[in-house]
């Protein structure tokens, strides 16, 4: 981990407005440094979610700000797909293309906007299913993969960008529980291997074991974070306490 | 019965065989089968156009994005939707040739702008239709890569689309090549204006119109067999 503050996000803010008034994020401010891989943790509908979308604009925060690599990203002059780029997304429901194999999942966006050729991008994908245990699957369809084996491909089609970020959104809730493990693992491995890593989820596990620091949401606020060994064996905030008591 | 056979025999060598008119007959499919596909090229572009207006529209009211320039757009797209499909086609090919394209000798362009207008949009609303039949996620997996919007429209959503509501568009290409048949209004010689000059020269009525609705069968037949197979194919591609 080095000291380089790769994401800082200040005061964000995102208000669903319709029949009913929700702040889904109410005054978020925090830092996520290169290299570092933070967990957010909370109870359901306390915007952790909508705190990573809110990450790489797949929502848009109603205040506040998100700056990548230096730039605000938040600022409509900014061409957020050049941004999205570099940052990988993992969705809780896979979200991969059921029309096209594995391999050519994983290399449209290389082809399209890194304007790799075939070859290049192919080999890339293979690499990266190889290090998953999928390569026998590349001309596989994904409807003929299990959650586990999707959920793997999901993330190396991310990383077939080369992102500097991976941001994971509950990325083993849809899971069977025998094929968390193997979602996990993957996951370790990025870690290891130095990615910077945002990731949202309900494995205390892993998030005790891989994050260098832990985020406590709820009610769209940030409550607490620290070192997992502060969150999970000395937490502070009384909604920690209450949510550790339930979990664990 | 012989007798009956016969008289059908000679029917048949009168309105076929007699003067070439067969020749004549191949012309007029000629001309059914051009304006068909010409139209269906352009019903399928105009579709494809104005149902992703509409559908990025609608997306982008759902997260209270304001834009004059979309809304305008929309606002054209559901205005032209509600003139083509308010109004018969055979009014609207009418219009086309004696008002809009009043000077054009063109006819096979005069009709082929009418049915591509009028396909595109019974076409849109199918487009549009399946659009949103895909899931949302889709389209944010696509945009979390870096694509833009279109290009994550053409190459992740259309195609999905496109393999839900085939049967719907089959339908409308089937209904499409039956309204060319109204195109001898403007003086086009397709099978159905064939038929009734055979009709005028030989008094007889049974054979020549019996002919060519079986022609229009047999045509519709292979085209839905053809989405048939289309449809299959696109299917097999997810196990």
């Amino acid at each position: 981990m080095s000291d380089k503050v790769l994401i800082s996000v200040s005061a964000l803010e995102k208000v669903f407005s319709g029949k009913t008034t929700v702040r889904a994020l109410d005054g978020v401010s925090a830092e996520i440094h290169q290299g570092e891989v933070v967990v957010v943790i909370g109870p359901s509908g306390s915007g952790k979610s909508t705190f990573l979308r809110c990450l790489n604009l797949l929502e848009m925060p109603t205040g506040g700000s998100v700056i990548f690599d230096g730039t605000d990203i938040t600022d409509p002059k900014v061409d957020i797909n050049l941004h999205r780029q570099k940052m990988g997304m993992v969705f809780q429901h896979f979200n991969l293309f059921p029309h096209m194999t594995i391999l050519e999942n994983m290399t449209l966006a290389p082809m399209k906007l890194l304007h790799k050729s075939k070859q290049e991008a192919e080999a890339q994908a293979m690499t990266l299913l190889e290090r998953v245990g999928l390569a026998d699957r590349a001309n596989a369809y994904p409807s003929q993969l299990s959650g586990g084996q999707k959920q793997r491909v999901a993330i190396v089609r991310s990383l077939c960008m080369e992102p500097e970020v991976m941001l994971f959104d509950e990325p083993t809730s849809a899971l069977d529980p025998e094929m968390v493990g193997e979602v996990l693992d993957v996951m370790k491995g990025l870690a290891r291997d130095g990615m910077t890593m945002v990731v949202v989820t309900h494995e205390m596990g892993f998030a005790r074991e891989v994050g260098d620091r832990v985020l406590f949401m709820a009610d769209g606020r940030l409550l607490e974070e620290g070192t997992p060994e502060e969150i999970f064996s000395r937490p502070r905030h009384p909604r920690l306490q209450d949510f550790l008591a339930k979990v664990l | 019965m012989s007798q009956w056979f016969a008289s059908l025999q000679a029917d048949f060598e009168q309105t076929f065989i007699a003067a070439e008119r067969w020749k004549a007959l191949l012309k007029g499919l000629g001309v059914t089968l051009e304006v068909t596909l010409l139209s269906l090229l352009i019903g399928v572009m105009l579709g494809v156009l104005v149902a992703v207006v509409r559908a990025s529209h609608d997306q982008m009211e759902a997260q209270k994005k304001k834009n004059a320039v979309m809304s305008a757009l929309n606002s054209v797209c559901k205005l032209y939707l509600t003139v083509i499909r308010g109004t018969p086609v055979m009014v609207q090919l009418l219009i086309m040739y004696f008002v809009i394209l009043a000077d054009s000798t063109n006819t096979v362009m005069t009709a082929v702008l009418t049915f591509g207008i009028n396909s595109g949009a019974y076409v849109a609303e199918i487009v549009r239709s399946g659009i949103m039949s895909i899931d949302g996620g889709q389209m944010e997996a696509g945009r979390s890569l870096g694509l833009n919007y279109v290009q994550t429209m053409w190459h992740i959503i259309i195609p999905q689309a496109v393999k839900n509501i085939l049967p719907a568009l089959g339908n409308e290409f089937i209904a499409l090549l039956k309204e060319t048949s109204i195109v001898n209004v403007i003086g086009m010689k397709d099978i159905t204006k064939w038929a009734i000059n055979v009709q005028g020269r030989t008094y007889q009525a049974f054979m020549p119109f019996i002919g060519i609705a079986l022609v229009y069968l047999v045509m519709v037949i292979i085209l839905s067999k053809l989405v048939n197979l289309l449809e299959r194919r696109l299917r097999n591609s997810e196990r």
